[in-house]
Parts: C-alpha cells; sequence; structure tokens
C-alpha cells in the first residue's frame, strides 16, 4: 500500500513534483479560486527523493485539459500530471512548456502596452535555458523571474 | 505578394529581406530629388498617426508617398492627445484602417505598433513606439552605410547615449548580420545594456582618441541632459564626447560621421563642411528607403 499525504480521490487531476512553494502558484495559472466549485487538496513541502521537497496538488472532479495543464511548467518544469478515474492512475504524463502562453504573465515593463487600458491580452514566447525564460510578445521585455508576474 | 506584410520591428527582417529593401531603395533615389516623376502609388493613401512629435520622420514618409504618386492624411500630435483620452488605439487603428491603405504609427508605449497590427485591415509602419523600436530609421542607416561606406568588414565606433538611443540598439542587432567590427564609446552610466550585447561578436568597448584613426564610421547620438542628476555633472561629460573639425585632422580619409539628428553640440558646424559629414545625407536617405518601404508593403494591397 502506497502512502499517500492526502486521501485518495475517486476522480480528477493530480499534479506531482511542483517545485515546493509553488502550489498556490498553479492553482492561480489553473484559474481556481475561492469561489470556484472544485475540491482541492494541496500537500506542500512534501519529502521527495527527486527534488528534495515537492508540492502536490489534487483537483477533485475535474479533468483539465493538457493545454492548460502545459502552463504549469512556467513555474514547475518538472510537474507530472496524473488522471485519476475509479481511484486508479489512468494516465500519467510530464508537462512541456508552451512556447508561446496567453494571459498568464503580466509583462514587467509598465511601459508596454499590454499594461494600458487597452483591450489587449499579455503574450509571451517561452524557451527553457537553465530557466524558464519567458519574452514579451509587444515590447521584447524578457522575464526570468516568471513567478513574480503570474 | 510583398516580402512582410507590416514593419514592427527590424527583428523581423532577415539579412535578405533588408538588402532586398536597400537595393529598391537605390532605385528609388531620383524619384525621391525629384529627377523623375512616379505613380507606382498613385490612388494609395498613407494615413500618418503620429501620437508624439516628429518632424523628420513624419515629413519624410509624407515626401516618399507624395513623390510615388500617392495621397498622404495625417492626424497631429495635438489632434492625437485629445483622441488618446477617449478612444481606445485598437478602436483607432480600426477606424483608420478603413480611411487609408497603409498607416505609420508613433506612439509612447512600447508594442504598440505589434497591438496595431493586430487591428489592422491595413499595413502598419512602426515609426517609433516609446523606448522600443524604429526599424525605418535602423533601414536608412543602413543605407547611408551602403551608399557612403560599406556593409561589408568595416569598422564602426557608435558614441554617446548607447543605454537609451533606440536608434542604436536596432542598428547593432542589424549590424550584427553583417561583417563589421563594432566599437563602443560612451560615458560609464550611459553604456550599453548587457542584453543587446548576447551574441554578439566583434563588440569592444573603446575610447574615442583609440579608435578615431581606424574606424569607417563613426555613428554619433545625442547625450541627454536629463539623464544626468546635474547640469554641471552633464557639461562635464557632455563636452568629452564632442566632435569637432581638428579631432577629425586624425581621422581616416574615408571616415564617415553619421547622427540620427536632431543634434545638439555634439557635433561642430566645423564639421559640416568636410568631407566626413553625412548626417544631411543620412537624413534624405530617409526619403528612398520609405519609398522602398511603403511600395513593398502596398505591393500586397495590388495583387
Ligand atoms: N486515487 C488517487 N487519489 C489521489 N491521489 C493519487 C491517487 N492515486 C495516486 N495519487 C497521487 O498521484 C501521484 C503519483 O502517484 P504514483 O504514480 O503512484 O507515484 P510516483 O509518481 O511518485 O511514482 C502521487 O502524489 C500520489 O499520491
Ligand atoms: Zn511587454
Amino acid at each position: 500500500m502506497k502512502q499517500l499525504t492526502i486521501s485518495k480521490i475517486k476522480e480528477g487531476t493530480v499534479i506531482d513534483h511542483i517545485n515546493a512553494g509553488k502550489a498556490l502558484l498553479v492553482l492561480k495559472i489553473l484559474g481556481i479560486h475561492p469561489d470556484s466549485t472544485e475540491t482541492v487538496s494541496m500537500a506542500m513541502n512534501v519529502p521527495s527523493k527527486k527534488m528534495g521537497k515537492k508540492d502536490i496538488v489534487k483537483v477533485e472532479g475535474k479533468f483539465i485539459n493538457e493545454e492548460q495543464l502545459n502552463k504549469i511548467a512556467l513555474i514547475a518544469p518538472k510537474a507530472t500530471i496524473n488522471l485519476i478515474k475509479d481511484y486508479e492512475i489512468q494516465k500519467k504524463f510530464r508537462v512541456v512548456l508552451p512556447e508561446f502562453i496567453e494571459g498568464i504573465i503580466k509583462c514587467p515593463n509598465r511601459n508596454c502596452i499590454s499594461n494600458s487600458n487597452e483591450p489587449i491580452i499579455p503574450k509571451f514566447h517561452v524557451w527553457f535555458d537553465g530557466e524558464v525564460i519567458a519574452k514579451c510578445h509587444y515590447c521584447n521585455k524578457k522575464v526570468q523571474e516568471i513567478s513574480e508576474y503570474i | 505578394m510583398s516580402r512582410f506584410r507590416h514593419l514592427i520591428s527590424i527583428d523581423d527582417l532577415d539579412k535578405e529581406d533588408i538588402l532586398f529593401i536597400l537595393k529598391k531603395a537605390k532605385g528609388f533615389e531620383n524619384i525621391a530629388k525629384g529627377e523623375m516623376n512616379s505613380k507606382v502609388l498613385e490612388g494609395k493613401i498613407l494615413a500618418n498617426l503620429f501620437f508624439e512629435p516628429s518632424t523628420r520622420t513624419r515629413m519624410s514618409f509624407e515626401v516618399a508617398m507624395k513623390r510615388l504618386g500617392g495621397d498622404v492624411i495625417n492626424m497631429t500630435a495635438q489632434e492625437a492627445s485629445s483622441v488618446a483620452k477617449g478612444e481606445t488605439l485598437a478602436d483607432t487603428i480600426k477606424v483608420v484602417s478603413k480611411y487609408a491603405d497603409v498607416i505609420v504609427l508613433r506612439h509612447p508605449l512600447e508594442g504598440a505598433a505589434r497591438f496595431a497590427a493586430e487591428n489592422s485591415e491595413v499595413p502598419i509602419i512602426n515609426g517609433g513606439d516609446g523606448a522600443g523600436q524604429h526599424p525605418t530609421q535602423t533601414l536608412l542607416d543602413l543605407y547611408t552605410i551602403m551608399k557612403e561606406s560599406s556593409l561589408d568588414g568595416i569598422k564602426i565606433a557608435l558614441m554617446g547615449d548607447l543605454k537609451y538611443s533606440r536608434t542604436v540598439h536596432s542598428l547593432i542587432k542589424a549590424l550584427t548580420l553583417f561583417n563589421t567590427e563594432i566599437y563602443l564609446i560612451s560615458p560609464e552610466t550611459l553604456r550599453l545594456p548587457e542584453e543587446f550585447l548576447e551574441g554578439l561578436r566583434n563588440v569592444e568597448i573603446a575610447g574615442l582618441d583609440d579608435v578615431i584613426d581606424d574606424i569607417n564610421v563613426l555613428y554619433v547620438t545625442r547625450i541627454q541632459k536629463e539623464r544626468f542628476p546635474d547640469e554641471e555633472e552633464y557639461r562635464k561629460v557632455a563636452g568629452s564626447y564632442k566632435i569637432d573639425a581638428e579631432l577629425l585632422k586624425r581621422a581616416r580619409e574615408d571616415l564617415i560621421i553619421m547622427h540620427p539628428l536632431p543634434r545638439v553640440d555634439e557635433i561642430d558646424v566645423s564639421v559640416d563642411k568636410t568631407s566626413h559629414a553625412k548626417y544631411f545625407e543620412q537624413a534624405f536617405y530617409g526619403v528612398p528607403v520609405r519609398m522602398a518601404i511603403l511600395s513593398e508593403v502596398l505591393s500586397e494591397v495590388v495583387l
């Protein structure tokens, strides 16, 4: 019997191997707020062989689509997704960093058109170079501490 | 079909696109000077949308369009500021792109031109967006270097405010496509930001005295007073980044001096009479280069 930090869920999405401390940001990326209807449980600072410490997020009764889940790679490039059905893992995969992101990162450049009152969604080109790097589609500003701009 | 629909950033062009435009500009020089008439853009209308004041860029686009037989409508900075209060840029662009066949936009916010392109039915040419891009300036700079010197195997020094000058930033990027050696000459506090040095080879920080007898091109930019804590500090620093005829005695005979203009006093008028001075030619080359750009983005519309 495997040891589970939080109780088993019947159906839903488990996001594992999140960098410690980033669980709440993962929820933010997934658009889950206090007034959302999903039941969410979180485990933070769980000891992990691979990562030292990690966070885990479980969203009950909901399968989040892959495109949405891949956005997690922005802050947790090692995250693994487990889709659970009837208490069993149905599918397991690692998030893949998207090349282009809309509407998650806010541009740090205050003089950028994406921070004005125009009808505009911030867009970023994203790549991995030792760390995740994002570049504003509009003003070319590079963002390195992405967590701070989500 | 045109090679590009909009011209937003010099990075959107590859070396071949750039050489194509420069070559095309060469063919337009006679028309730009008024020695030959042209009607290639007859019936086409350019809208100048300037949310920030500019004389040179706006006027040279207007001349370029008219010399090619096209027409121009202008929104002045004053009109723009009252529009800006009540209407989004997105809406302004949607409306004006119904009136005109091509739009030249200058805007104080970075990324404005790329956003405008998303909202426009007609080509957008970036005439400068905040501290961001000014690709037509870069193309005319390259054209000047090509015509008055060479784009291949030269040594070029960029001098003055290398930190804030968007002209310098895009020119450096473009120059790396060519085989040039670049020297950076600036006060300590106005050095080129690291991010522009990334991936650059053949770039060196230098002093004017050390390179003046060796360079082929000296590109001078203005050092602005506002960048300094006080007047005295400014005068001390700016004073050592001035060019006069005396200094040029040590220069190569084929050295050319460029400046995006307007100058204040970084180039002494005594330089104007020397064969080195090319900044007024440079300003003129804005016309054939902008003609080439206009006819290129409008060629798709003609189909
Ligand atoms: N039915 C379930 N309900 C909730 N969480 C589950 C369920 N099944 C597995 N998990 C969680 O999904 C993650 C991946 O599970 P597993 O593949 O067994 O472990 P690992 O990836 O560490 O080898 C673990 O955090 C585990 O606790
Ligand atoms: Zn931006």
